[in-house]
């Protein structure tokens, strides 16, 4: 490319207004710029955000049980978390967050395993390589990078594996998510960005976050495609995941999604929003619930019953009570395991700690 | 210096290289042996590196291999990091000790504690290079001695070779290990020349070694300050103390072993690294020493270190660095008269 051709790279600009397909009131959007997913997809998705939600809920109550240290609440933010999931092949990799239990849950990885650091134990609770999904990640936006650079491990190997790495609006504006934008953009790695842009980092507010006209818009600068999407529209988010999965796998390079959406509850069970924000706010984005709109479009076309939704519903009741029964237990901690995986082998020190740990708790229990 | 003196079955040839030089033909002996081995970072490729450790690797194992990445190092461990779960050996090279800083997170918080985060499922075997130290003259931000930041952290090892052999040896080892090392490489022995059989199999990885036996103290050092140390333990001879000097190599772990047999047989340490002495490795050294061998003591243990300040200008780091005179110094503070006093000797 020339600089007059880079400099007019515009068609890697995300379009003025978010890309949808269903609007907030759940009818058809006009002339949408993207393929509509077919009827069994889109039941998919809403199956997967009905269930989401339910987990989200669930998970929120076993905080106030005490079963759980701490949750963050996805709520609201279904559509962006589910249609990115469901558009990935099995064969690829998900970097998740904190706040993207229920992606990792639709991914396949068990929702014991998937809350068992938030339960309170030191380590991720599932096994990255059984349903390809990295640990979830609590320093804002390191999960960029790791993903860039599986997703290169990936093609320096030969095979074909496209990597998504979720992240929140306050984390593009941490210096590891641009590093790891120009990495995948240089060596055109096969991975894919979504930015959840929820409205808040916390309590701080996106105004406060950046001055851009849109997250999306900072792909251009690293010569990277963008999108800006709708969010709470499930259909479109899928329909954009897996055109930015197909063009990763094509060997043509990353992607940076926009997904705007809207935090509904707090940032965690521990804050508290009303703080920084007003209740009118809320109920406007209520007003744009995901769920609500996909299941106005599928039952106005017919493809979601009462049966079908008792179906539904049914399944993520039971999902839920397994999971509120199987948090219950309480679960045995072995405090010689605090010294097992800090390096392949424990060092001498380490089995002397061990040891001293042991002796300790020998005679505390004697005592 | 003499190389690691363990018997080995086939015994390669001697050769006489730079450190530079021996890291070199450690990272190529490690490409052409392993497929998953990788080489990046800044101005490794096509340059070979600032000071051409990497020197030829791109031309001879192409750039998909060893290849130059955007500059940031945050960018080159995190990346490292997706490489290694993905069944990669990434070695990286932070281009001087005080630019690996902003990849601190990255090493802290994920590539020091992903084994532990995941339950001892995800390996990451990444080896990070970093020229550290001073006493070339560089200017700030280029003589950091950055250790006991990587030593306190749990989950990485730390080494650092003090000769050319060794650097092979342990580089070659750190790259085969499946824990993460951080490789410090002191700066100002690059260029220093050893006749040595360059070989990786006899020796281990988290060993100390006596680099020169001595009966009456021992003298611990590691990295750039060991030549040094070795220098002062042979003038410390005309004056009749016979030193024992060990040099660490592993830092993290620490061969507690080696140093405290040396130490029980000796009476007295002396710990010499050119880091600050606050919170610098020598306290750990000494707070061992004193732990495990206070009734073998016969003075405390001292260290001779840089002083507690931002390293210095080109201009003045010589005052700053732990010389021959600051070392002897310290051999001459370890109580002599009062133990030959005690032994019913002297006076
Ligand atoms: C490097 C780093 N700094 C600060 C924090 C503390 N923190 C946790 S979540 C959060 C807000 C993140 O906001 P955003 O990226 O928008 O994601 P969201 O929580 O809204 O999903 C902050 C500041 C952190 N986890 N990591």
């Amino acid at each position: 490319m020339t600089t007059t051709e880079r400099a007019a790279a515009s068609h890697l600009l995300p379009s003025a207004e978010p890309l949808g397909l269903i609007a907030a009131d759940g009818g058809p959007v006009p002339d949408p710029a993207l393929e509509l997913p077919d009827g069994e997809v889109l039941l998919r998705l809403y199956q997967g955000m009905v269930a989401g939600r339910r987990f989200d809920t669930q998970a929120t109550a076993l905080t106030k049980q005490g079963r759980l240290a701490v949750y963050p609440s996805a709520r609201g933010q279904e559509a962006a978390e589910i249609g990115g999931i469901l558009a990935l092949r099995p064969q690829d990799w998900l970097f998740p967050t904190y706040r993207d239990s229920m992606a990792v849950v639709a991914r396949g990885v068990d929702p014991v395993e998937v809350l068992t650091l938030l339960r309170g134990d030191w380590h991720c609770g599932y096994d990255p390589y059984h349903a390809n999904v990295a640990p979830q990640c609590t320093p804002l936006a390191t999960n960029t990078l790791h993903a860039v650079g599986f997703a290169h491990a990936a093609r320096i190997k030969g095979e074909d594996s496209v990597s998504l790495v979720l992240l929140g609006d306050g984390a593009t504006s941490e210096g590891d998510t641009h590093e790891a934008l120009n990495f995948a953009a240089v060596w055109q790695a096969p991975v894919v960005f979504l930015v959840q842009n929820n409205g808040y980092a916390i309590s701080v507010p996106l105004a406060k976050q950046t001055a851009a006209p849109s997250l999306a818009h900072k792909g251009i600068g690293y010569g990277m495609p963008s999108v800006l999407v709708d969010g709470n529209d499930a259909a479109a988010v899928h329909a954009v995941v897996e055109q930015a999965v197909a063009r990763a796998a094509a060997g043509e390079g990353p992607t940076l999604i926009e997904a705007v959406t809207y935090r509904v509850e707090s940032h965690t069970n521990a804050d508290d929003a009303t703080r920084y924000r007003d209740r009118a706010e809320v109920e406007q984005w209520l007003a744009r619930d995901p769920i609500a709109r996909l299941k106005q479009y599928l039952t106005d076309r017919g493809l979601l019953d009462d049966a079908r939704q008792q179906q539904i519903d049914a399944r993520a009741e039971a999902e839920a009570a397994t999971l509120r029964e199987r948090m219950n237990v309480d679960t045995e901690l072995d405090p010689a395991e605090l010294f097992r995986h800090v390096y392949a082998e424990p060092t001498a020190a380490l089995r002397q700690q061990a040891a001293e740990l042991t002796a300790e708790l020998t005679t505390g229990d004697q005592a | 210096m003499t190389a690691i003196a363990e018997p080995v079955s086939t015994a390669p040839d001697l050769d006489t290289l730079t450190m530079a030089g021996a890291l070199n033909r450690a990272l190529a002996d490690a490409l052409t042996e392993d497929e998953r081995v990788l080489v990046f970072g800044e101005d490794v490729g096509t340059l070979g590196g600032v000071f051409r450790v990497t020197d030829g690797l791109a031309a001879r194992f192409g750039e998909a291999r060893v290849f130059d990445t955007p500059l940031a190092e945050a960018g080159i461990v995190g990346t490292a990091i997706g490489m290694a779960m993905n069944g990669l050996r990434p070695v990286v090279e932070m281009q001087f000790d005080a630019f690996a800083y902003p990849a601190f997170e990255q090493i802290t918080s994920h590539l020091a504690k992903l084994r532990n985060r995941t339950h001892g499922r995800v390996e990451l075997p990444i080896v990070i290079r970093i020229p550290y130290g001073g006493g070339i003259g560089g200017v700030e931000h280029h003589c950091d001695s950055s250790e006991v930041y990587y030593t306190h952290t749990a989950g990485l090892r730390v080494v650092t070779p003090s000769s050319p052999a060794d650097a092979y040896a342990l580089l070659r080892q750190a790259i085969d290990c499946p824990d993460p090392v951080i490789f410090l490489e002191p700066k100002r022995r690059y260029w220093e020349k050893e006749t040595a059989r360059l070989d990786h199999h006899g020796s281990t990885l988290d060993r100390a070694v006596v680099r020169r036996p001595g009966t009456d103290l021992t003298l611990i050092s590691y990295g750039g300050a060991l030549g040094t140390t070795l220098e002062a333990a042979e003038a410390a001879q005309e004056e009749g103390y016979s030193a024992e000097v060990i040099d660490l190599r592993s830092l993290s772990p620490f061969d507690l072993d080696t140093v405290a047999a040396s130490v029980r047989r000796t009476g007295r340490a002396v710990v010499v690294h050119e880091a600050s002495r606050f919170c610098g490795y020598g306290a750990e050294v000494a707070a061992q020493l004193s732990e495990t061998c206070f009734h073998y003591l016969e003075a405390p243990v001292l260290r001779v270190a840089g002083f507690d300040i931002p390293y210095p200008a080109p201009n003045l780091e010589q005052h700053h660095l732990p010389g021959i005179d600051r070392i002897l110094d310290a051999i001459e503070r370890l109580q002599w008269d009062d133990s030959a006093a005690a032994a019913g000797g002297g006076a």
